[in-house]
Formats: C-alpha cells, structure tokens, sequence
C-alpha cells in the first residue's frame, strides 16, 4: 500500500459532522501528549512515537516514503 | 481618527413607571442588554408573540468595530426575524479563506461549497451597522419596550420571578417580571449582582486590531498569516467590512505594552509594513485585546437566563461569539413562548442550558484548538505547528491540520433529549438534532427557499413525488396536526403537483432537498421552530409525530414514572 497524504484521521464508530474535527483532535491529543514535559522529554517522546507507529505501519517500503517526504525542503 | 461612521443617539424616555409614581411594572419578560443578542432576544420574543421589556444602560450601537463576522447560521436566524436581507445588503458576503505561512499560501478554504444556499458562508459588518438594523427592525414591532439609558443596578431572583432596580436620567425605579434574560456580555453586570460564577481559561496574548479605511481590489476574502516578513514570529488576519473599511488583526505577544501600541505612532508602521508605501490609508478605529474562553456551569437560574457573552465566551479566531449567541435565542424564545403559554413544562427550559452548554463547549474546544495553533505555548508546539505549515503546501493531511480558525458553524444537538431516535437508515447529515439545510424551493409566491418556509412552530415535511396524488385519509391525518394543543403545520415537499385540501406544497425544485434530507416518498421529517430535526420517519404515521411532538416539548410522561 503506498504512504497515505490524504487526510485520513477518524475515530472508529465516532462520527463527526465537521471535516476538520478528526484531524484537530488529533492534534489535540498530540499537544496533550506532551503537555509539562522539558524540551528534551519531548524530543524523547517524539522518537518514541515514531518508533511505535513505524512498528506499527510495519511496511518499511511505506516508511522509506514517508522518511523521504519529511526530509524534502528541510 | 477618521470616521465612515456617524453614531446615532436614540432617545430616552422617562418610563411610564416613573411617569406615574407608585405605579410598579410588571412584564413577562426583561431582557438585559440591547446588543446584538439582547435585541435578537427581544425581537424573537416579539415576533413570537412574547411582550418585552429590553434595558439598556447606553443610548447608542456598539462603539468602534468588534464583532465583524455573521455566520450563514446566524443570517439564517435572521431571516426567521425579518432583518437578514438587510445585514446581508450591507455586508461584505465572502466564502474563501486563505492561510499564508511566510510568503507563501499553504491552504485555502471555502466555507459553503455547496451549492443552492440562500445565505453565503458569512458576512462581514461592522458590528454597529448590525446593531443599528436591530434597532430598526426592533422598532417595528409594538411588542417590544426599547429603554436606553436604563441602568440595572440591583436584581433579586426567586421561585417566582425577578425584581429590578433601574437606573435612570430621572431617578430609580424598579420593575418585576416572571423572566429575565441577561444579554449583558462578557462582564455581565446581572451575572455579578446574582453572585454566579464564570469559570474558564484566561489567554496569554494580546492582539491588536487595527480598522482602517482604504481603496483595494483585494477580493472579499478572509486572509490569515503566520509568521508573514512583515510581522515576523506572529500571526496577521484580514478582513474587509462594509464601506471600504478593512480590519487587521496583529497578534502582538503577551510582553507588549498595550497603551503605546495603541497610538497611532506604533500602528501606522505595521499597517504600512503590511500594505506597502503606495497604498493610502486612514486609520478609523485601534484597540488592543486579550480573551478567554469560559462559560457558566448553568445558563439557567431559576427564573434568569443568560445568554451570548454573558454565559460563555470564546477567544475570536472562529467567530463564535456573537454567532453563538444568536443561536441561544434561537433555542430559548420557542421554549419560553410554549412555557409562558402554558403548552409546555417549566422542565423544558432546562434543555436551553443542557442544549446550548453542549453548544458552547463545543465552541470552546474549536476555538481553543485554533488558539493553541496559532498561538503556540511551547517550543515543542511551535515546532509541530511549523511542520504542519511546511508540509501543508504538498499533502493534502497538512492542510487539513492547518487551523487558522474553524469557523463558526451550528451544533449538531444530537446527544439532547428533545430528539427522538431515527427507527429506519438515513443517509446524510439531518439526524435527529441537527441545523435543518437550506434549498431552493418552488413555494406558493414563487421561487423561494426552504429555509425561509420554516421556523416559529413545528412542521412536519412530508415527502411525495406527486403533490396532487395524496389520497384523502393522509390529507385528514396532516391537517388535523396544526389542530393539536402545540400545533404542528404540515409541509408537502413534492416533485410536481398541488396538495389536496388546502395544504401547503412546496416543490423540491432542484432536488436539493431529497438528496440532503435523504428523503424518498413517504419520509417526514418533524422540524422544531427553531429549525433543527426532532425526529424523521420512512412513513407517516401521525401518532409518532404527536409522541415526537411530546418529547420535543417534555410534554412527554418519563419512562421512571411510568414504572411507578
């Protein structure tokens, strides 16, 4: 399966009238994941959090997509 | 500072309680403010048929431009009170924005992209002109008593109703009534006199507005940037208002002095920075702003109810405001009415808060997700915030994280009791609770639109191809609902012909409106007076609408007690 751009955030069984809802709680949670931490425990939360859900994308065809997209224009 | 505007003074009257002394008023209804929610208040009442008393402590429409932005919800509501047409007149009507980050746009947005609506997603008016056409509109209904210069200065509230002090040119004089509605805004003076808490989270940043006057081809678009050259670090909006006025928005930090970037001196240069050395402006109006967001626990005390700013506040990137006000009459005018009339229990006032506190927190939460965007806290936020913006010009999911402000829309109430559950699949958006959707119909006068054909009582849309191919037992069964305690008018939404016996036909000349109810013949849709879904069928059958009816009011008996 190729790596995913669309916008593609949900909530199983949750319905949202507002296209933009999903992907705002998401950044919601994702702010609040992070919530009191230093600067260095949020770098350190952050590389665990990529290492969780690249395990869980597992596709690493997908990850070397993704890896390449988010080195663009850095 | 220049001036498009000339404020008018509207004149006091001494009021007949103090005219004849001794002589103590008595009203149904007090509503406590006349800003854009006190007069929509007032004039909802009014036209419902609800007389009202509507105070207040000033003799003129709001000064310098606050709110900016009327929301196609709001129009809506309106035109249900007879003033839309001419805000929409007056106003700039837009549907795109567009986000920029430095020098580039990153996301653009349309916020009705439908089409066949009556109303565009906002309009942008400067919050005078608004009041000014309440005013107008206020003034012609004899229902409503307008006092300027009435100054609340104590309440008492119990079982039975509210008494008031009011401050006048002549004096003191005190009213009672059965309601009172505090329409008195953020730092509502009724609020404090009651003792009653508001409870939220106060924003560590100041923005500073800048309206000023000039000639610009720009089109009539919201633009937004982040970081822009010539603002660096912080966030700039723009909108065009009425009378070639446009309102700049400068996020300023929260270490500014606001007095000194208040003067024209320090305001100039960032406008000029912003527009280039070519372009002439005047300034018309500055102020520097902070904002919470924060709302009371109840909007109803017993007899007061508080509504717009008085009971819940939001920051303004999102123009939540004033549009959410709006709609707390929206749900409460129909409510009192039937209450004051006796058709309904004191119970069913207890949805408004229930109803509109699910409103506002969803308000608060949008508006405090795009203020925690725009404005990030921390450097790890700020970081994430500038990886959405850098990935936004390329993928499609960045664009959708960029959230320069999610705008005003209505709330879909469906977790309120009002609703009755649907019983067959629909398809589509109109679930049990929510903001009825517009379409063009084909009316008795005419092409017209749907929106325009409900509101102020109960409907039943029932959905036919062939108007005229009702058979007479249906015809009877619909009629007879408008005879019921709370009357319900029945609707026939049609593809073609004219219904028997007198009922009113509207024909779904586009076919908007079966695609977006999902109807097919036979379905009805029971429509509540503020013009949201109480409850839908595949058949009609006039004994489910009436129990409908029943939970829509809380005229029905609860189950608990029926287990007694």
């Amino acid at each position: 399966m190729p790596l995913i751009t669309e916008n593609n955030f949900f909530e199983p069984g949750k319905r949202y009238f507002r296209e933009f809802s999903p992907g705002d709680e998401f950044y919601e949670a994702l702010l609040e994941a992070h919530q009191n931490l230093t600067d260095e425990q949020s770098a350190q939360l952050n590389a665990r959090l990529i290492l969780l859900l690249a395990n869980h994308i597992g596709d690493i065809a997908v990850l070397r997509e993704a890896m390449r997209l988010a080195r663009e224009d850095i | 500072m220049l001036n498009t505007y000339r404020y008018p003074k509207f004149e006091y009257r001494t009021p007949p309680e103090m005219a004849a002394p001794g002589r103590k008023g008595h009203y149904p209804v007090v509503v406590v403010g006349a800003g854009p929610v006190g007069l929509g208040t007032a004039i909802d009442l009014a036209i419902q048929g609800v007389p009202v008393l509507l105070l207040d402590n000033d003799n003129t429409v709001s000064i310098g431009s606050r709110g900016v932005c009327y929301a196609k919800r709001a129009l809506e509501i309106m035109d249900r009170l007879g003033c839309g047409q001419a805000l929409v007149d007056k106003g700039v009507s837009w549907q795109v924005g567009r986000t920029f980050f430095r020098d580039q746009e990153v996301y653009s947005f349309n916020l009705c992209p439908q089409p066949d609506h009556h109303r565009p997603g906002m309009i942008n008016l400067q919050q005078y002109h608004l009041e000014e056409r309440l005013v107008a509109r206020a003034g012609q209904l004899s229902n409503i008593d307008l006092r300027w210069n009435n100054n609340v200065v104590s309440v008492a509230a119990g079982d039975n109703g509210a008494t008031l002090s009011v401050e006048t040119p002549d004096g003191f004089y005190s009213v009672s009534c059965d309601w009172l509605i505090a329409a008195d805004g953020a730092r509502s003076h009724v609020r404090k006199l009651l003792g009653l808490d508001i409870e939220g989270r106060v924003f560590m940043d100041r923005f500073l507005i800048a309206d000023v006057v000039m000639q610009a081809d720009f089109p009539p678009e919201r633009w937004f940037w982040f970081d822009p050259p010539f603002h660096p670090g912080q966030s700039v909006l723009l909108h065009r208002q009425a009378d070639n006025v446009w309102r700049i928005d400068f996020q300023l930090g929260w270490d500014c002095d606001p007095e000194e970037e208040k003067k024209p001196e320090n305001v100039i240069p960032r406008v000029r920075a912003m527009l280039g050395d070519d372009r002439p402006f005047e300034l018309e109006w500055v102020s520097v702003y902070t904002f919470q967001c924060r709302r009371m626990r109840s909007f109803r005390h017993g007899p007061v109810f508080f509504i717009g700013d008085s009971a819940h506040q939001v920051s303004p990137f999102g123009a939540r405001g004033a549009n959410s006000g709006f709609q707390d009459h929206d749900n409460l005018a129909w409510k009192l009415k039937l209450v004051i009339d006796g058709k309904a229990p004191d119970r069913l006032l207890d949805t408004y808060s229930e109803e509109r506190g699910f409103a506002a927190d969803e308000n608060i939460l949008n508006s405090t997700r795009s203020t925690d965007f725009i404005t990030p806290k921390s450097k790890v936020s700020l970081l994430f915030r500038n990886a959405v913006l850098g990935l936004a010009g390329k993928h499609a999911f960045a664009r959708a994280l960029v959230n320069s402000g999610r705008l005003s829309v209505p709330s879909y109430l469906t977790q309120s009791r009002l609703n009755t559950a649907d019983e067959a699949p629909f398809s589509g958006a109109m679930v049990p609770g929510a903001p009825m959707d517009d379409a063009p119909i084909l009316g008795p006068d005419g092409n017209a639109w749907l929106l325009g054909a409900l509101g102020n009582r109960f409907q039943l849309l029932y959905f036919v191809d062939d108007a005229a191919a009702i058979d007479g037992r249906t015809a009877v069964a619909l009629g007879s609902l408008a005879d019921d305690a709370v009357p319900v008018e029945p609707l026939v939404v049609a593809r073609s012909g004219v219904a028997p016996s007198g009922l009113k036909t509207l024909i779904d000349v586009a076919g908007r409106i079966a695609e977006r109810y999902d109807a097919t013949a036979g379905t009805a849709y029971l429509a509540r007076p503020d013009q949201h879904v109480a409850a839908r069928w595949r058949s009609f059958d006039p004994l489910k609408v009436r129990q409908s009816v029943a939970v829509a009011t809380c005229n029905a008996v609860p189950v608990t007690m029926e287990a007694q």
